[in-house]
């Protein structure tokens, strides 16, 4: 058999049914001018990925075929949701550089931004988590078996409570891109997973972080995934030159709006409360 | 403006499971309810590496949960796990390599008889929200507007005392209702 491409990761089918990068991007392609297309004719721009996307292999039978059914229930358990506080949290959880005894290997970076709501209240004193694979591209993780270098220095996990308005901020080291299998040649952009709550349970959120100028977006499913270009865009970072520190970090800003029920951010009548 | 959601992926394992997460009783208390299942895909296959989350009324039916799921120990950051006065609401599990997972919490009172459920799953793109009723209320929004095939996936069924079972099927025959909050 001849390979045109580089070798692939030890252990990876390399049988015909591995799909190649080219077969991928058409499969991409295809679903973002239908996905406009429709938005042309009149329907609203698709801010969520689509459960349903082909392209991310590992979806196929993973998503309801039925569609949701509308809870309007204005006396949801869902429209209240969990609190954290002190406890939950300590200082270190913040800077992913200070929880070992060494300093990580790579790029020092700070991250920060707010959480909001849909109508751009801050969500306060509430739990961000975050992890992430290291400067090498590997994850403190055993299923993680890219041949990359582990960093006894990171684990690439941090959590941190929100500020009155809404402020979040880690000190972390940029995680590198990694190869995995959904197709021959898989390699994912740089990111940063992060896990947010509201104040309802129903604007919970987990999501992915990704930096500017990554070449690597054109040619991944999961960012893809997501078929509108403006709402891709909202994953992706800003550089923040204010916030980098001289001879210390590189700062990258990010704000999250979360989605959520309507009932979370109408303000409702006091008697329906 | 909303940000949009991405796949959990296949690394929170290391990340988002706490010790005691699926503990949300405190430890010896008389009225512990044990609720368990299994996660399947769309090929009837376990999923392994699925994280649920819940939240409900405490039995008393106060909906504000207080702080301490994660309780942390600020010598040595460990997770210590809840300190068994407060009842959080809160509960986070992973599933088992076998897609099993186990719950013990607090029956929720009968004004919001139900635990609410976020799925989240490696290959799934945005979470998914469910219900476990344990038993069938009368008069239910949610269950009287759904056919009885369908309405069936949102009821736990007894698996001996004080334990209930209640399977996730992503996809397939038997598909979970899952909600849209609007
Ligand atoms: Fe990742």
């Amino acid at each position: 058999m001849t390979r045109t491409g580089p070798m692939p990761a030890e252990g990876m089918a390399t049988d015909m049914s591995t799909p190649v990068q080219s077969e991928i991007d058409a499969e991409i392609g295809a679903l973002h001018e239908a996905a406009a297309k429709a938005v042309a004719a009149g329907a609203p721009a698709e801010v969520h990925p689509r459960r349903d996307f082909a392209p991310y292999r590992s979806s196929v039978l993973r998503h309801p075929k039925n569609p949701l059914v509308a809870l309007g229930d204005p006396d949801a358990v869902e429209l209240s949701g969990p609190v954290f506080g002190v406890t939950d949290i300590t200082e270190l959880d913040s800077d992913l550089t200070r929880q070992h005894p060494g300093e990580p290997l790579g790029e020092r970076i700070t991250v920060t931004g707010r959480v909001l709501d849909r109508a751009g209240r801050p969500v306060r004193g509430q739990l961000v988590e975050i992890w992430q694979a290291n400067a090498s591209g590997r994850y403190a993780h055993q299923r993680d078996q890219h041949p990359a270098p582990l960093d006894p220095n990171f684990t690439g996990v941090g959590r941190c409570l929100t500020g009155d308005d809404g402020a979040y901020q880690f000190t972390t080291v940029k995680p590198g891109a990694y190869p995995w299998r959904n197709h021959l040649n898989a390699w994912r952009p740089a990111h940063i997973h992060f896990s947010l709550f509201g104040t309802a349970f129903g604007q919970r959120l987990i999501t992915q972080m990704y930096f500017p100028g990554d070449p690597l977006f054109p040619y991944d499913p999961i960012f893809n995934s997501v078929t509108d270009e403006r709402a891709r865009q909202r994953l992706i970072a800003a550089y923040g030159h204010d916030l980098s520190r001289p001879e210390w970090s590189l700062g990258y800003r990010w704000d999250i709006v979360l989605d959520g029920p309507a009932a979370t951010w109408t303000e409702a009548p006091e008697e329906d409360l | 403006m909303i940000t949009p959601s991405q796949t959990a992926g296949p690394f929170f394992g290391y990340a988002l499971p706490f010790a005691g997460g699926g503990e949300m009783a405190p430890a010896g208390h008389p009225d512990t309810l044990t609720v368990h299942g299994y996660v399947h895909d769309g090929a009837g296959q376990p999923v392994p590496d699925a994280l649920l989350e819940f939240w409900q009324a405490a039995p008393d039916g106060s909906r504000t949960g207080v702080p301490g799921s994660l309780r942390r120990d600020p010598v040595t950051s460990a997770v210590i796990g809840r300190d068994g006065v407060g009842f959080t609401g809160f509960g986070r599990v992973p599933t088992d390599a076998d897609g099993h997972w186990v719950l013990r919490t607090l029956p929720p009172p009968a004004t919001a008889p139900y635990l609410a459920v976020c799925v989240f799953a490696r290959g799934l793109q945005h979470h998914l929200f469910t219900r476990i009723y344990l038993g069938e209320p009368v008069g239910d929004p949610l269950l009287g507007g759904l056919p009885p095939h369908r309405r069936a996936t949102l009821l736990a069924a007894g698996d001996g005392v004080g334990r209930y079972r209640f399977d996730v099927h992503l996809q397939g025959d038997e598909e979970t209702v899952f909600l849209e909050l609007s």
